[in-house]
């Protein structure tokens, strides 16, 4: 049995909006296993983006343990999360979120900017990252002169480039069409079990939630239902 | 690890630049602020020394043994009139004076101003009577012709010495020594020229005059019995203050002073002017400089300013390089060092432009008596105060920058 890569244990967040409490999670727990490729769906409001922004170590939770590669993280401070999603995540998010008027190669050389790597190895890994997602020849072009497809794949190799334990996708094909949006669910199905990079992915489409193989259904906070192939 | 540190560094760096870049015109605009301050600084800071240096030329070349005696201020029922109010001072004064032992030389100065004719040209000028001593006093030789001599001023005789600037609007290229002036309708043979001098910081020309013997000046130009002032050139500069001393003990006998009554006359020496004279200049640098620096503040603010509006526009690039694992620290560092880049390009810039516009003050003609000097210390201060208001004004955009929240940033439209 594969190991855990992933452990939530009673997971809680809590915002306050003014005088009112919002409990955005109400006790989550849950594993993910290294390799797996998992869906999180739910109406908007059900906490997924909550789930999402603890996952990717941009938020902590008000209380419970999330348990990253055997660390856990949900008590370090703001500079180790930065370290840790440098190191082991890689995010896709739905409007690409690349730097305008910038290269696709300095876009994917971003995450090495804040790690010890030299300049040459900088170019060289990115390079790699862009030709692993077919655009090899547009990595000197500005972002703003490529298409959505491409824009996406842009943001898949910068996700790739410290060879991530985890990548997080944000609803990674809401602004593409349905060609575009096979073509990226093609190169997460490729990455997953070809590379083994465990993939977790919010979406609320089911034909897009179809790609993953286990599909987690949460409502008011709460896992309500799984699905495994 | 200090391979390291310098590998971010430079990274920063370019970082930096690129983002600069990326807005070529705002950062031009931006920089301007600072280049304008920087460049007013030096500028006015080396008009400033420009006149220090001037000063410390002219007294320089007349030698520091120098002591002036002057009548004292005269003090009626408790109403202190100024200095020179006293017509206690005479030639005989400054004979007695030139006998004592610390003292090398004296000549006495009775000065007016006055037209000086010769054919059909005419000039304003200062007619300076002295004593045949005059160039060894003032250390200021003769170009050509000769100085008057004692038999000259014993008979108070008709005879001048020109100026090179009187020479030059009077003469031009003909030969002066042996023709004729007139003052005040007076005939002066000219006996010689004076050695040019120059310009001094912005106190006019000093070879604007003509020497006559003091005794003329008194008895035929002003018809006064007393003179101004005298000069005297102690023997060494060991020697000055023994030198006051003994003229002060001296005048007060000759000039019947009771023990405890007020001097009629005053003693100062050639240091003491200078200083005073460096003083004045010193405190007209800092006014100029720090006129200037208020400039190089506005500068700074404006640098505030657009750092503050380019992290507003940002603050998605910020969330992104949040996600990506830029810690709180790399942003403030990315963003600060855009304002130290942006205020030291501006920096150097205006280094270039305040050391042209200081030689441009010193070719324009209306500016003619106006020296300029650029001192490293200006430029070097410019710099690093420009520097320092890089990291002072971007500090707080910086800052502001860090502090961001990554899932707000990265949501923000």
């Amino acid at each position: 049995m594969a190991q855990n890569i992933i452990e939530l244990r009673d997971l809680k967040k809590t915002y306050c909006i003014g005088e009112t409490e919002v409990n955005a999670l109400r006790g989550v727990s849950y594993a993910i296993e290294e390799g797996d490729f998992l869906a999180i769906m739910g109406p908007s409001g059900s906490g997924k983006s909550t789930l999402m922004n603890i996952l990717g170590c941009l938020d902590r939770p008000s209380s419970g343990e999330y348990i990253l590669d055997g660390e856990e993280v949900s008590r370090l401070d703001k500079n180790r999360l930065a370290g840790i999603r440098n190191q082991k995540i890689g995010f896709v998010f739905q409007s690409y979120n690349l730097l305008s008027r910038t290269t696709a190669l300095e876009n994917v050389e971003l995450p090495l900017l804040y790690s010890s790597v030299n300049g040459k190895d900088m170019t060289e890994r990115a390079l790699a990252a862009l030709a692993s997602v077919g655009l090899t020849d547009r990595s000197h072009h500005k972002t703003n002169q490529l298409s959505g497809g491409e824009q996406q794949r842009v943001a898949i190799a910068r996700a790739l480039l410290n060879d991530p334990t985890l990548i997080l996708a944000d609803e990674p094909t809401g602004n593409l069409d349905s060609r575009t949006s096979s073509d990226i669910m093609n190169i997460f199905k490729t990455l997953n079990e070809d590379k083994k990079i465990t993939m977790v992915m919010v979406t609320h489409e089911p034909d897009i939630a179809a790609w993953a193989r286990k599909r987690i259904y949460l409502l008011d906070g709460l896992i309500v239902r799984e699905e495994r192939d | 690890m200090l391979k390291r540190s310098l590998m971010h560094g430079t990274r920063t760096f370019r970082v930096a630049i690129r983002a600069l870049g990326r807005n070529k015109m705002r950062s031009f605009l931006t920089a301007l602020g600072i280049i304008i301050g920087v460049g007013a600084v030096i500028a006015m800071v080396s008009i400033g020394e420009g006149a220090k240096r001037g000063i410390e030329d002219r007294f320089a070349s007349m030698g520091t043994n120098l002591l002036f005696v002057s009548p004292g201020s005269r003090n009626v029922r408790g109403v202190h009139s100024g200095f020179g109010s006293f017509q206690t001072l005479k030639a005989e004064d400054a004979a007695a004076i030139e006998e004592l032992p610390a003292v090398m030389f004296v000549s006495p100065a009775v000065n007016a101003r006055a037209q000086v004719v010769y054919s059909n040209k005419n000039w304003n000028t200062s007619i300076q009577g002295t004593g045949a001593r005059y160039p060894e006093v003032r250390a200021w030789d003769v170009e050509f012709g000769s100085y008057f001599d004692e038999s000259h001023v014993r008979a108070a005789a008709k005879v001048c010495v020109l100026g090179a600037d009187v020479k030059q609007n009077l003469f031009e290229d003909e030969d002066p020594v042996g023709q004729v002036v007139r003052v005040k309708r007076i005939p002066f043979k000219v006996l010689g020229v004076m050695k040019r001098r120059g310009e001094s910081g912005g106190f006019g020309s000093r070879d604007d005059m003509i020497a006559v013997p003091y005794t003329t000046a008194m008895r035929r130009l002003q018809g006064i019995d007393y003179i101004q002032s005298v000069d005297v050139r102690a023997v060494s500069a060991a020697l000055m203050p023994e030198a006051q001393r003994q003229i002060e003990e001296l005048l007060r006998v000759r000039h019947r002073i009771a023990p405890g009554a007020e001097d009629d006359f005053q003693v100062r020496n050639m240091s003491e002017i200078a200083e005073t004279a460096a003083e004045s200049t010193k405190i007209m640098t800092i006014l100029l400089g720090s006129i200037a620096s208020i400039s190089l503040l506005v500068g700074g603010i404006g640098i505030m300013n657009i750092m503050l509006v380019s992290v507003t526009e940002r603050i998605r690039e910020i969330g992104i390089r949040m996600a990506v694992g830029a810690r709180e620290k790399d942003i403030l560092l990315q963003f600060l060092t855009e304002a130290i880049v942006l205020s030291l390009i501006g920096g150097l810039i205006g280094i270039g432009f305040g050391i042209g516009s200081s030689r441009l003050i010193k070719k324009i003609q209306m500016f003619s008596s106006m020296n300029t000097v650029v001192s490293v210390e200006s430029v070097l201060l410019a710099f690093f105060f420009a520097a320092a208001i890089g990291i002072f004004f971007g500090f707080y955009p910086a800052r502001k920058a860090s502090r961001l929240d990554p899932i707000e940033a990265l949501r923000y439209e």
